[in-house]
This record gives structure tokens, sequence and C-alpha cells, in this order.
């Protein structure tokens, strides 16, 4: 039987956090990561940005490609984990193969979402999902022979694929079963903004609806959409989001509830097994409770946590929660934290619009601290908002200046400026004393 | 850590470091040149800010657990474990903006007529950074190591 001092289950962007992290402070203990897919560690988050590309494989890398071997990692590709034995520190692949490990990290992420509707099946020839190489591979191959796509659902993915569809020459219907675009990420207007975008270069947007019923047999013909409006379509994109991959620690009776549950050291419910990314649940430093925030960063950062605490070094996790750097078509939109919540929920809301450059700021406040903000257009330094979000930094004095484009560590009050400049060393401390 | 330390009291807000920035980052290194025929111009990756009378030079910290590289989408942006440099590969970078959401100082500079990011290299080809050998009032520091 093999063994190894470490081993992960996924091979994303929670395993890479958690890799580098361990060779950071150990150079010598045996690791292993196992993939599902048969790839070099590649990045999901591209897809959008190749699918007009001859699916370069290479541009798809999330490292390069000496990274295992430079790193000491052996990678089990092609091999999917089907059981897990806690107590017996083993896990079982599908080749039958059995592996022993001392500390386990699962990064397994997320599966996407089908839903129930009559003829909506990802086995059929023309329907694809926007989440794996594969995907991409499938959807290259059909674009030839496709003049009309219909992606369901108006999240980021959703939206990222039908932007990219459309600068493939393809005409785009986007149908979303909210209201509105991006409903669980943005507020209202920044949602028109968004909508207002993609009609202006004429992508077609269904809101308050969703499919009754997929049309054709083993390839779709169109759908039919609650409201009763009929697309038809060569091409069908499911992009409705992921549900946290769970079976293996469900199985293996880890406390599981969406997602795998973890503590703020990453730890789940048995001894010696971690879990990060897109299939745990985390805390969220916000919300002060623990959910799913299956959103890249967090995924890294909840690996390189993971590392730590299997490492023996205790580190929590307190700074996770959502977060989306976005662009469709000319707008530039970054958003963190709670952006739906306005005044009618006990929030007290700064915005600004402005007409000429359409540029618009929203901040929601609370006790005094920033709990939301959505920049669209100006997004230049919007990380010093997430700075201040999580280090709960006082804002009211200075409310007003948060929606001035020019806004920059000197529009921060002198004390918590230098409190925050102090850090990472941005200025001397000589200043730091004297300022 | 190397990287370049600020003392914003003695800062005169001249921009020159700027100036100097994007001369280093040019393809001619010709401050002329530069300017009047380089398109696109790179863009400086200092960021000076002003409230008069109060300037104040950022760059690039080089963290030790750097945000925008957990941020990162593409693989652009990452660490060297060996000089604790955090580097950015520009042909990798496909401009999400990722990154300018994550830093905590504001360091990385959109540059939005390529939709790509620049940030402080520590001008790492010619030694000692321009910005802080051209400062006429000796407000840049190069930090060559760095213990917090």
């Amino acid at each position: 039987m093999e063994r190894f001092d470490y081993l992960i289950v996924g091979n994303s962007v929670g395993a890479v956090g958690c890799l580098e992290t361990l060779r950071s402070f150990d150079k010598s203990s045996s690791i292993a990561v196992i993939g599902e897919e048969p790839h070099h560690v590649y990045s999901r988050a591209l897809l959008p940005y190749y699918l007009d590309q001859e699916v370069p494989v290479e541009k798809m890398l999330y490292r390069p490609v000496d990274f295992y071997d430079r790193l000491g990692v052996t990678p089990v590709l092609g091999r999917r984990a089907v059981g897990l034995d806690t107590a017996g520190h083993v896990v079982k692949l599908d080749d039958g193969r059995i592996i022993s490990y001392g500390k386990l990290l699962l990064a397994t992420g997320g599966r996407p979402i089908v839903p129930p509707v009559p003829g909506l099946d990802t086995e059929k020839e023309n329907i694809c999902n926007f989440v794996a190489l594969q995907d991409l591979q499938r959807i290259s191959r059909l674009l030839p022979s496709a003049g009309r796509v219909v992606v369901l659902g108006g999240g980021i993915i959703g939206l990222m694929a039908a932007e990219a569809l459309h600068k493939k020459g393809l005409e785009v219907s986007v149908v979303e079963l909210a209201p509105r675009v991006l409903a669980p990420v943005v507020d209202e207007f920044t949602s028109r903004l968004i909508e207002e975008a993609f009609r202006r270069s004429g992508v077609a947007i269904y809101t308050g609806t969703t499919f009754k019923e997929v049309q054709g047999g083993e390839r779709a013909t169109g759908v039919v959409l609650t409201d009763g409006t009929s697309l038809p379509c060569d091409l069908l994109v499911v992009a409705v989001g992921v549900v946290p991959r769970v079976d293996l620690a469900r199985e293996a009776g880890l406390a599981v509830n969406r997602g795998i549950l973890v503590n703020q050291q990453m730890e789940t419910s048995a001894a010696d097994v971690y879990a990060c990314g897109d299939c745990a649940e985390v805390y969220d430093f916000l919300m002060g409770n623990r959910r799913v925030l299956p959103l890249w960063p967090n995924a890294y950062a909840g690996g390189r946590v993971a590392a730590y605490n299997m490492l023996g070094m205790k580190r929590e996790y307190d700074r996770a929660t959502s977060m989306n750097a976005m662009h469709f078509f000319d707008l530039n939109i970054i958003t963190a934290g709670l952006n739906t919540a306005g005044e009618k929920d006990g929030f007290e809301v700064v915005s600004r619009f402005d007409a000429g450059s359409r540029s618009y700021r929203r901040f929601v406040l609370k006790d005094d601290r920033i709990y939301g903000f959505t920049l669209v257009t100006g997004i230049a330094r919007a990380g010093i908002f997430l700075h201040l979000m999580r280090r709960g930094c006082a804002v009211t004095s200075f409310k007003e200046k948060l929606l001035e484009r020019e806004f920059g560590y000197l529009t921060i009050p002198e004390g918590l400026r230098r409190e925050l400049l102090s850090d990472e060393g941005v200025i001397s401390e000589h200043a730091a004393a004297n300022q | 850590m190397p990287r370049v330390v600020a003392k914003p009291e003695v800062c005169i807000g001249c921009h020159l470091c700027e100036v100097w920035c994007v001369v280093a980052h040019s393809r001619s290194k010709n401050i002329l040149k530069a300017f009047l025929h380089e398109t696109p111009r790179p863009v400086p990756r200092v960021v000076v800010e002003e409230n008069l009378p109060f300037t104040l030079p950022v760059h690039c910290r080089h963290c030790n657990e750097p945000s925008c590289v957990e941020a990162c989408i593409s693989g652009a942006l990452y660490r060297d474990p060996l000089t604790g440099r955090v580097e950015h590969d520009a042909g990798r970078c496909v401009g999400c903006y990722s990154c300018v959401m994550a830093c905590p100082y504001g360091a990385v500079v959109m540059d939005e007529v390529n939709r790509k990011v620049a940030r402080c290299d520590l001008c790492k080809e010619m030694g000692e950074p321009a910005c802080v050998k051209q400062c006429p009032n000796r407000a840049l520091v190069y930090q060559d190591s760095f213990t917090s």
C-alpha cells in the first residue's frame, strides 16, 4: 500500500494553496494530489477567456508544467477517490488502489447543477455545462455549426459565457429565473447596468422566467420558457451554479451540511481530515456564520490555512466572505460582502452614480463599519475597501469620502491610516512615529 | 523581503517616481522616446496619492502571503519562494482584475489599454529601483530585507 504524509483529493486552486504552503515549510514530507481529470492543474476560471481559442491547454494551466516535479509532489491524475476510511487513514481510488495518508485535505470542489426540466440533459449532444475543460472542448466542437445559443443562468459564469459566445458571432439569449441578473451578488441598480450593457451589445436577457421544457430529441432544437416564449437554439449552455461535492465525505461519516463542515482551522469532524474550497462550508467573518463561499480567493486561502494546521502551525481562517471581480463588455465591476442588503434590513447605504462616466459606487454600512461594497467602472484600488472591511475599521467619520473616485489612504483619518500602513511597512517607521 | 518604503514626510509630490518608473519599463529606456513615441506607454507602477499638502507613494509590498496571488485566476501572479518577490507574468494575465479587488494597499495598477495589470517589480533587471534612484528628496528607500 502506498503511503503519503499529506494527501490531497482534488487538483484545483484549493489544492495548490495547500501544496505551496506545505512546501514552504516542509521540504521533505511526501505529498500526493489526486485529480479526477487527466490534466495538469488548470484554471476553471479561465474557461470563458479561452472559449474563442483552439483550446490551448497550456494557456489554461494555473501553474507551470514542472509544478509537481519542482515541489516534489506525486500527481495521481485521471483517478477518482471513491472511498475514505478516516479511522484507517486510507483513501480508495476507482482503480482499486488504496493510499494511506498522515493528513488529508478534501478539495473536491463543486458539481454543476442541472435543474429538473423535461428534456434538459447534459448527455445530449448540444447541451453543455461550463465548469470543466471538457465542457469547453465540447462547446468548441459545436461552435462551427451553431448559430443560436441559449444560456441558462444569469450569474457570473452564465453571463461570462454569454459574452464570449456573443463575441464568437453567435446569437445569444440568457435566461434567468430571478427578476434580475446576478441577484445574489449585486444590488438592483448594478443588475440594471449589466443588463443594459448586454442588451446594448445585442444579447437578449430574459429575467423572471426559466425553462419549461427543452425541445428536440438527441439534439436540443429549442426551449420553451415558463412565460411561453420559444427560443430556438443550436447550443444550450447550463450555467446555474454548482453544489458542493460532498459524497466522499458524507459516505465516510463526516459532518456535512450543504458543504463539508470545517472549523476555522479548516478541520472537518474527522481527525487529520481537512477541507477547503467549493466543497466546504467556511466561516464568513461578515455574516458570523458558516456557509459555502465558492470563490477562487477563498479556496486558495482555505487551502493555505489548512496547510498551516496540517503542519501543526495553528492558524485560523477569518477573512473569508463573498467577493467578485467581474467584467461584462465595457463594465468593470468589483464587489465584496453584503451587497443585496439595504436600508430596510437595518443597514445604511451610501451610493453615487455618475451618469457621464457611468460609474457607480455603493457602500453598505452598519455599526460604523463596511459590510459590503460595489464599484462599477471606477474599480482602481478596490482592495483598500476590502481591507477596511476585513479589519472592521470605523468608517462613519469619512463615509461620504468612500464615494470619491480618488479615495486612498490619504483620505483615511491619520490614526487609522498609520495603523493600516504599518502592516507591511508601506511607510518608514520614522514616518509612522512622526506623521 | 525586498521592497520600496516611503517617507511621506519628505515626499514633495513631484511624481518623478512615476516618470522614471515609466522610463524603466519602456522599451527604449529613454525618457524622451518613452514619453513621445511609445504607444501604448507603460503605466507607472507606483501610485502617488495626493491630498495636498500631503502626498504618499505606494508600491507593491511583495507581501509574505500576497492577497493578489491568492486571488489571481490565471497564475500570472505568483510568489517566488526563493527570492520572496511577488512576480507578474503579463503574458498569462487575462485582465480579470481580481488582484485589484484583493490588494489591501491598492498597489496593483490597472493597465486598461492592454487589459492587464502592472505592479512594482523592483526594477529587477536594473539593480536599484529607478524611482528610488531618481527621487530628488530621498523620500523612497529600497529595503533589501524586511522582517515583520
